[in-house]
């Protein structure tokens, strides 16, 4: 079903008899397999606002991600929460949508520094499981007027309700950038390089080790960018090289899109922990995984695993369990998603919370059922 | 303004009550002479006022739950409390109702440098949190202009932003993880120090729930190296207008400075009589402050005080020192007392769309003339922030009502144009019944069905955030 008003797809929930499968450009296919009728938000499409001088833009859920981009581009603007292009990892075809992007809380390297797609989300227009239009939040920067469920759409897979329209809070693309490189980096000395550049007054707006490459960035002023990386050199990042401008964009596109695993083979893990605690997971773990690649100063790291039993589920949540943190299992065979909780399972008391949660905002149970568990 | 009818079994059953919290409490932690619950009548919304059954101040996660478990069976409301400077009446007591007042849970649990958090128990004040971290560097960004008092617990309940927010965010953009006590006394744990959720975001739904949904005991926050520098500049123009389209001009060329603050004329006037800041007398005044290093200062500041000189200002003051950002910021700071030094105020904290800003004072002055009463604005321009201060006689009959039928129409006017009733300070008792104007029924309904979730008696901040009359059945219950 692809529909073209908000209200047609209010209708079509309320007419629905049966399970839903939510989509928008269907290049995010992450989750448990959901069965049932296709609900597209692809026809609702459309940036309905964009106000450069309040770094607001307004559009609806269906409208292209690359057109979002487009036009912030044309003013100088940006997401700056970075929000990957998974196509090439999953092998999915298909146009990111914007509202794809906020119900999966799609976020790359800046959210270290800028914060997450969460976080740039103002506002929400959505239709829940029994088909009624609801609102929250707006298109003005600060808001507590009533409880934040935009927070609570944001990165709920379509499995509370159907975004409609989504509020986003812009920024301005820095005239430039530059990364500092290191080659040949041990994990641990890698991360603990990346804690000194975030720990420093310099900016930092990534931080990750791809390929056996630590790579922290600074964006700004040119004359800013260029004081900050040679500050770092000289201070707590001897001995990296500077690399700049489109180079320096280019591995960080790489790293946002997990692009060294899109050739290579095996079940990929999403992994987000203490910084610090990132290499001794690994380690942990080294008996069974492929390789790693670190991002968020060491907080997130993408595994990649054999896709074969459990893809190490069980042994990598049991390491979680001790030290605190989430994985989800974002690229692995049909049938290993479907044995395998993808998303991370909520200890007992919270599971009870968004169980309830989603009684109330689905009580039938229809919107993308099972995607995220129980 | 209404409350809802005490429960008189629950002030019936008063000494029972506390019999049964002193139990579980420590000695000298639960307060039940009337003349001592008189110190938790009110928070910072002073118009109101009603000393609440009795108050607790447990010290630990422990004894929180230990509360709750009490009040869970005792079916009594609990009023949670930070540091009581709500300017909104968040944490307004109704008699028959416990206050859990966290000013005991105020300890520093860890400092993490290398992983940049800090976990500390939720009544720590805001500023100590930067307090415990400032010498190795690090800052807790979210500012609210009573951080020397407020603590984390409320700055989590209201979601709480300051004046720094355009650069570095809110509350919700700077909690990583909460150890929260549900209303029937279990614990639980969201979020930590890693990023993001695995599941629903929880986290960002209870930052900002205004004490209805748990009470938080113990947070984990973001803490950020601080900036090797900081300079303001100011600007004075002879129109709002001119200022505004100043503000979104700035804000178009690319950079993002930490704070842009607003004065209109009235503030301007009121503060330089109260402060001698030496601000100029004009129509609208900004202060723009950047950070960095001294060059990257510079850089930054030539290219805002470029773009202000094309709008002609009557004055445009960059500081080169210490002392001269000191006394910029001296005018600013001093604005809520010098107004306060006139006549009583309220201040309110509508958010608008930047580029509404001149619209929206221009209305703001027209009804000033129509109420007949004076009001200033002095507000976080860039991302539009309000607080208009509205002054009025609290001794005159008659002028706190009309107060409120202004303040009312300005928040609907903030609603009209885009905006909403409040961005920072929370809807509390204050707003409650003007949520209509910017939600509709199936958009409340929605949200009380979460608190359904969390809080299936209604028995956490219960009078609160929504009107009284579509929560009644479900406080009934």
């Amino acid at each position: 079903m692809t529909l073209k008003t908000e209200a047609e797809l209010a209708e079509a929930i309320v007419a629905a008899n049966g399970p839903l499968r939510i989509q928008g450009g269907g290049t995010r296919d992450i989750g448990a397999p959901v069965d049932g009728a296709i609900l597209s938000t692809a026809g609702l499409s459309g940036i309905t606002l964009y106000e450069p001088g309040a770094l607001t833009l307004v559009a609806r859920a269906g409208t292209p991600l690359a057109k979002v981009e487009a036009l912030l581009a044309s003013e100088g603007q940006r997401l700056a929460f970075e929000p990957g292009d998974m196509r090439p990892l999953l092998g999915t075809k298909g146009a990111s949508t914007i509202g794809g992007v906020i119900a999966t809380n799609a976020s790359g390297p800046r959210r270290i520094q800028v914060g997450a797609a969460r976080d740039f989300c103002l506002g929400v227009r959505f239709v829940d499981g029994q088909g009624q239009v609801l609102k929250n939040g707006g298109r003005v920067m600060k808001n507590v007027t009533g409880y934040d469920l935009v927070k609570l759409m944001t990165g709920s897979w379509g499995t509370l309700g159907v975004l409609t329209e989504v509020s986003l809070k812009v920024l301005a693309i820095p005239e430039t950038e530059a990364t500092l490189i290191c080659d040949d980096a041990k994990a641990k000395t890698a991360v603990a390089s990346m804690a000194a550049a975030l720990g420093s007054p310099f900016d930092v707006t990534g931080a990750a080790l791809m390929n056996g490459r630590t790579m922290i960035r600074v964006e700004g002023l040119a004359q800013s960018v260029e004081y900050r990386a040679k500050a770092l050199q000289a201070g707590v990042l001897k001995g990296f090289d500077i690399i700049n401008g489109d180079a320096s964009a280019a591995l960080w596109t790489d790293l946002r899109d997990v692009k060294p695993f899109a050739s290579q083979g095996g079940a990929v893990w999403r992994i987000s922990v203490k910084p610090s605690d990132g290499p001794t997971l690994v380690r942990e773990l080294s008996g069974f995984a492929h390789d790693a690649i670190y991002d968020w100063g060491g907080g997130l790291i993408w595994l990649r695993v054999p896709d074969e039993g459990d893809a190490g589920a069980q042994m990598i949540r049991k390491e979680l369990s001790h030290i605190g943190g989430h994985a989800t299992l974002v690229r692995a065979s049909a049938g290993t998603r479907a044995a395998v909780p993808v998303f991370h399972p909520d200890p007992a008391p919270v599971a009870t919370l968004t169980q309830g949660l989603r009684a109330k905002f689905d009580p039938r149970g229809i919107l993308n059922h099972g995607l995220m568990g129980a | 303004m209404q409350m809802p009818t005490p429960d008189a079994t629950i002030l019936a059953r008063k000494d029972q009550i506390v019999k049964r919290l002193q139990d579980v409490l420590p000695d000298g932690a639960v307060v039940h002479d009337p003349f001592e619950t008189r110190a938790y009548e009110c928070d910072a919304l002073t118009a109101y006022k009603c000393p609440p059954l009795c108050a607790v101040l447990p010290a630990s996660t422990a004894e929180v739950s230990a509360v709750m478990r009490v009040c869970h069976e005792e079916g009594v409301p609990v009023v949670p409390r930070g540091a009581g400077t709500s300017l909104a009446g968040g944490a307004l007591p109704t008699s028959d109702s416990v206050i859990l007042g966290v000013a005991r849970l105020n300890d520093v649990l860890e400092t993490d440098f290398a992983n940049r958090i800090i976990r500390v128990q939720s009544g720590r004040t805001n500023l100590s949190v930067t307090g415990a971290v400032e010498e190795e560097g690090f800052f807790y960004a979210p500012d609210p202009s009573s951080q020397l008092a407020c603590a984390i617990a409320g700055n989590i309940a209201m979601n709480s932003g300051g004046a720094h927010c355009l650069k570095y965010g809110v509350t919700t953009n700077n909690l990583m993880g909460v150890t929260m006590v549900m209303a029937d006394g279990e614990v639980i744990e969201i979020g930590g120090a890693h990023l993001d959720a695995g599941g629903l975001d929880l986290l960002g739904l209870i930052c900002g729930s205004e004490g209805q949904l748990g009470i938080v005991t113990e947070a984990t926050l973001r803490i950020l190296a601080k900036p090797e520098g900081a300079r303001p500049v100011l600007v004075g123009f002879d129109s709002n207008e001119v200022a505004g389209h100043c503000v979104s001009d700035i804000i178009k060329s690319g950079i993002l400075p930490v704070a842009i603050e607003f004065m209109d004329r009235p503030c301007i006037r009121a503060t330089e009589a109260f402060a001698g800041a030496g601000y100029p007398d004009c129509e609208a005044l900004l202060i723009i402050e950047v950070e960095g290093s001294d060059a990257e200062i510079d850089d930054q500041l030539s290219r805002i005080t470029q773009i202000a000189r094309a709008h002609n200002p009557v004055e445009l003051r960059e500081s080169t020192s210490a002392e001269e950002s000191a006394k910029i910021w001296l005018g600013r700071k001093s604005a809520f007392g010098a107004m306060g030094q006139i006549n009583d105020y309220m201040c309110l904290d509508g958010t608008i769309p930047v580029s509404e800003l001149p619209l929206v004072l221009r209305r703001i002055g027209e009804m000033s003339k129509e109420y007949g009463l004076d009001v200033g604005n002095v507000f976080h321009a860039g991302d539009g922030n309000m607080h208009p201060l509205i002054l009025f006689d609290a001794n005159k009959p008659g002028d706190l009502e009309k107060c409120e039928a202004f303040g009312a129409d300005i928040l609907k006017l903030c609603v009209e144009v885009g905006g909403c009733l409040t961005g920072e300070h929370g809807v509390g008792v204050e707003k409650r019944d003007l949520m209509v104007s910017q939600y509709n029924q199936t958009d409340l309904e929605i949200q009380l069905a979460v608190k359904d979730v969390f809080d299936p008696n209604w028995l956490l901040n219960p009078a609160k955030v929504f009107p009284l009359s579509t929560t009644e059945t479900r406080r009934a219950s």
